[in-house]
């Protein structure tokens, strides 16, 4: 099977962007360096080309409370306009996918999901749905550029109509005109930092891609899959398929705060109602290396000799300077300040479990 | 694609150069390319005895984990440390940062070793 490209294809390749296969897309893993293109959002501002995501519409009289019944957050309570981040969980409590619930008005929306779910994520809707709801896959009529950054705004404002102050963290505008092109923007984005995210026809995905690379000229660079993956980790910011999937509930995987229990009725509650009120036997820790090495998705995690768990995401952080990593353990192994082994090429390198290790978050409230 | 004359190539993508019954080995402008950033190698230990195909460091870097092996047989005479804190030298200048040197016991293994212009038709038809 060929892979799918974004409309940026051939930005990726001006720019000199190292194309790699990601779950059946062709985007660049980086184009200068991971670590570069890394600093380059937390210090001033990257562009990343996020066409790949899946979005999906939901629109009808009923559409409110539909969402609400496939979702673990309270989205009856958003305002036009506003964004809320939400699991999707199966009946058993583990996670169809997590996603970003857009609210037009009482009666559209539209979900934002993970490009390697959208199918899956479609045909889970679509099972599900009811007398007064309409729901249709909208991915291909969209590409996403997000901007990313302390100086995201200030680029973002050279080449755009509206006053960007008005658009408050997980707050969108759907007719901003970017470049002359109209975009909805959202203030929204993967990286820890102040940021936007634009939605666009694909066809005018190019001039917009260029206009922001021009209007930031050195104070901006493109950047590809491993810093966007760099900065979502080192800001804590889970990863479907890494922190949670169809076997990790969003209790063990520390998204509890996402999970509204006391609401309405929505698919997974029971399941969850009942890991809550016994206290999931998995959780989501956060460690630091002692020893030099560098933990990887899928490593062992031991203490005092026995298997624990593993590692869902870690990576050498350029901006923690030192290797970190997020492990899904069982509960009554987490101790803050205790040490465990992570088992790196068979052979256990010691870490220290912890809490507030990662990045703080430099988004805007 | 950076690749001097007067070293020896392997399949993998290590570089040799052969100096008084000594092989430094480290790895080429290709793979450190391929790699990208490298922000970890764990070496081998000092005196360990290697053989011929054996894996005796380990490299990693921001996206990727990758074995460098050694092709040549010996007993490992020295690691290059400057590496332990500064990993990324592997990126600016692989040729100039070997990453560990080994006392030659059969100098015929050097002779399965690639030229410069061999290194540089394998790496052509890899791309």
């Amino acid at each position: 099977m060929s892979l799918k490209r974004t409309p940026l294809y051939e930005m990726h390749l001006k720019y000199g962007g190292k194309m790699v296969d990601f779950g059946g897309w062709e985007l660049p893993v980086q184009y200068q360096g991971i670590i570069k293109e890394h600093d380059m959002v937390r210090q001033k501002a990257g562009l990343f080309d996020v066409s790949h995501m899946g979005e999906i519409d939901v629109q009808g009289e009923k559409a409110q409370d539909f969402i609400r019944s496939l979702v673990t957050n309270n989205i009856q309570l958003l305002e036009e306009h506003q964004i809320q981040y939400t699991p999707m969980c199966y009946p058993h409590g583990g996670v169809v996918d997590d996603l970003l619930v857009y609210k037009y008005s009482p009666t559209h929306f539209l979900l934002v999901v993970n490009a390697a779910n959208e199918s899956k994520d479609y045909a889970w809707i679509k099972e599900h749905v009811q007398p007064g709801v309409e729901v249709q896959n909208v991915s291909a009529q969209f590409a996403q550029l997000a901007i990313q950054g302390p100086l995201a705004e200030e680029i973002l404002q050279k080449i755009t109509d509206t006053d960007l102050r008005g658009i408050k963290f997980f707050y969108f505008k759907p007719d901003v005109k970017v470049a002359g092109v109209e975009c909805l923007v959202s203030r929204t984005g993967y990286t820890g930092e102040d940021g936007f995210e634009l939605y666009l026809q694909p066809d005018n995905a190019p001039r917009v891609w260029e206009a922001l690379l021009q209007a930031g000229g050195d104070n901006i660079s493109p950047a590809g899959l491993g810093a966007r993956d760099l900065l979502r980790f080192e800001a804590k910011l889970p990863l479907y398929g890494q922190e949670m999937d169809q076997d990790v509930t969003p209790l063990e995987a520390g998204l509890g705060f996402f999970v509204k229990l006391d609401g309405p009725d929505f698919i997974g509650k029971e399941a969850l109602v009942k890991q809550k009120q016994a206290a999931a036997p998995r959780m989501l820790i956060e460690f630091e290396m002692i020893d030099k090495g560098i933990p990887r998705s899928h490593y062992p995690v031991q203490k005092d000799g026995q298997q624990i768990g593993w590692v869902t995401s870690g990576s050498h952080s350029p901006t923690l300077g030192k290797s970190v990593g997020l492990a899904l353990v069982k509960r009554d192994a987490f101790q803050e300040g205790g040490e465990i082994d992570i088992i790196i090429r068979e052979k256990p390198f010691r870490a220290r479990m912890g809490k507030g290790i990662f990045y703080q978050k430099k988004t805007k409230k | 694609m950076n690749i001097p004359k007067e070293l020896l190539y392997t399949k993998d993508h290590e570089w040799v150069k052969e100096d008084g019954g000594q092989a430094y080995l480290g790895i080429t402008d290709f793979a450190q390319e391929q790699l990208g950033d490298i922000v970890f190698v764990e070496m081998p230990e000092v005196d360990a005895e290697v053989k011929a195909g054996d894996s005796v460091a380990v490299i990693e870097s921001v996206k990727t984990v990758s074995s460098v092996f050694s092709p040549i047989s010996g007993q490992v005479v020295s690691v290059n440390e400057e590496l332990e804190s500064s990993p990324e030298l592997l990126n600016e200048d692989p040729y100039g940062n070997h990453i560990a040197v080994i006392a030659i016991e059969d100098s015929q293994e050097l002779n399965q070793l690639m030229s410069a212009d061999q290194y540089e038709a394998f790496c052509r038809e890899q791309e």
